[in-house]
């Protein structure tokens, strides 16, 4: 009974969030077919859809999203290899989690993306500097939580598998993994999400290839539908992603 | 019993938490000696912080005493002998992650048990605390009871000589405690292992224990023996006998006088000055 009135709420929450981006979408298209509002500011969504269906047919989006994703690729392995195994060894020790836990904290809360032109001028405009801004924006989340994942192991566990003759590498594999997994995977996905934004905003800002770098292209040729278009293209792709990453979150905490 | 050959031997152990002078500076346990037979059970009771626990990390190899020396079947006790002691603690220490099965076959694999005799064991124990139909359970979806039994189980399945429990049913409420106990008793007939029992409980260490030590207020060492002639499995009536009636009351006797005494101690250290003088 208590469940089918949950299905029932659920349904009825996504009936509204349904419901609004439909009503959006109708304001949009009202606003651009009835009610006067330039299409340099607004497109049509119809010219919209028809650019998108355009550039899916082509394929001329590859180039660009084989930069932005390599760019991404590389920040995200980057920054999870370095903040996992900083934060593991920081994690052993009392004193250094004291030391450098506050220190990642402060650095995490300063803007970041306010070294983007420093890194330009070490990295030049290509792929570098966007990948040595994502992987130091992903780097203090994964590394903060990789701390407090393993140095908060509840200490019966770690005594009771070292009473029953664990090795270290077995305390690790069986015991500090698995109960560190969830805070990890949680600082994973805010990695993930942290370096996506970075990179696509600074390709945005100062870069010679890209899909941020092609939407300001074509916001500067003043080719709007397109430009919505490959925005609405960048937006599927982040949600896909997303999804898949919040997928494996929930996965790999049922297991751990 | 008395005649039975020596499982654990402690001599003259003492142990201080911190260096003499430092504010947590702590003398937990001073000169304790104590031969605990082969097959018995021994239990362990005295006021809070009379170091019955830090006796029982040192037995387990888990902490090193800073005085005297354990010798468990003849070796000297340096760290943790998981082919000799297993453990279990006042908090279910199951593995959140795995159910009541892999938990225990997860000690055995710790432990170094062949693989192929890790379902036989785990099935067995999971028997003995019946516990059978849970195996697949995660310790979260079991009682305190409950997870107090797996947690047992998984110390039977890495038959061991002797078991240490430091307060393993003192989280637990007094009807469950009692069930326990008594299953306890039963299934520790059969075993004939040499069991360290830590216990807050008269009532518990009387009905459970061949033998209660009753620990003096900190630092701690032992103050009296006391034996519990009645075989095991003990009967439920044994709790109503004027035996167990005779015994606890003992025990409170010799127990009282300690209690007020760790609380004097405690006293004057949190008010020194205050009221100088008084007794």
């Amino acid at each position: 009974m208590a469940r089918r009135r949950e299905a029932m709420q659920r349904l009825a929450s996504r009936a509204v969030q349904i419901g609004f981006l439909l009503a959006l979408s109708a304001l949009w298209y009202a606003a651009t077919n009835f009610w006067g509002v330039n299409h340099l500011l607004l497109p049509n969504p119809a010219a919209v859809f028809h650019e998108l269906v355009e550039v899916l047919r082509t394929g001329q989006f590859l180039p660009d999203l084989r930069v932005t994703a390599t760019e991404f690729v590389a920040a995200l392995a980057l920054a999870t290899t370095s903040g996992m195994l900083v934060g593991f060894f920081v994690s052993r020790s009392r004193y250094w989690i004291a030391v450098f836990e506050p220190l990642f904290a402060g650095l995490y809360s300063i803007p970041i993306i306010l070294l983007l032109p420093l890194y330009v001028l070490f990295f030049g405009l290509g792929p570098a500097s966007k990948i040595a801004l994502g992987t130091t924006i992903s780097f203090f989340p994964i590394v903060l939580s990789t701390i407090a994942g393993f140095g908060n192991v509840e200490r019966t566990l770690v005594t009771a598998a070292r009473s029953m003759g664990a090795s270290d590498y077995q305390l690790f594999r069986y015991v500090l993994v698995p109960a560190a997994l969830p805070v990890i995977l949680t600082g994973l996905r805010m990695g993930f999400t942290v370096a996506l934004l970075s990179i696509l905003g600074s390709e945005t800002i100062a870069s010679l290839a890209g899909l941020g770098h092609h939407i300001v292209q074509l916001a500067e040729d003043m080719e709007m539908a397109r430009m919505f278009a490959y925005i609405a293209f960048v937006v599927a792709i982040t949600v896909l992603l997303n999804g898949l990453v919040s997928h494996l979150e929930a996965r790999g905490r049922r297991r751990g | 019993m008395s005649t039975g050959e020596i499982a654990i031997r402690i001599k003259n152990v003492g142990h201080q938490f911190g260096e003499a002078g430092e504010a947590r500076h702590v003398r937990a346990l001073t000169d304790t000696s104590l031969d605990v037979v082969r097959g018995e059970l021994l239990c362990l009771i005295g006021p809070s912080g009379c170091g019955k626990s830090t006796l029982l990390n040192v037995i387990g190899g888990l902490l090193a005493p800073t005085g005297g020396t354990v010798e468990v079947a003849g070796k000297p006790v340096r760290g943790p002998m998981p082919g000799d002691i297993a453990y279990v603690f006042q908090e279910s220490a199951l593995f959140p992650w795995n159910t009541v099965d892999e938990n225990i076959r997860l000690g055995m694999r710790f432990q170094g048990v062949p693989k192929s005799e890790h379902a036989g064991r785990a099935e067995k124990s999971l028997e003995a605390v019946g516990l059978a139909e849970f195996a697949d359970h995660y310790p979260g979806q079991l009682s305190g009871g409950m997870r107090q039994r797996a947690a047992l189980a998984r110390a039977l399945a890495l038959q061991t000589g002797i078991l240490l429990m430091d307060e393993p049913f003192g989280a637990l409420d007094e009807q469950t405690r009692m069930i326990l106990g008594e299953d306890l008793s039963v299934l520790l007939a059969r075993t004939e292992k040499t069991i360290v029992f830590v216990t807050h409980s008269l009532g518990e260490a009387v009905f459970l224990a061949d033998r209660v030590a009753v620990f003096s207020a900190r630092p701690g060492t032992v103050k009296k023996l006391i034996r519990v002639d009645e075989p095991h499995p003990r009967n439920p009536a044994f709790v109503t006998s004027e035996k167990f009636t005779a015994l606890r009351n003992e025990l409170y006797d010799l127990l009282h006088d300690e209690i007020r005494a760790a609380v004097a101690s405690e006293a004057p250290r949190r008010r020194r000055g205050a009221n100088g003088g008084a007794p």
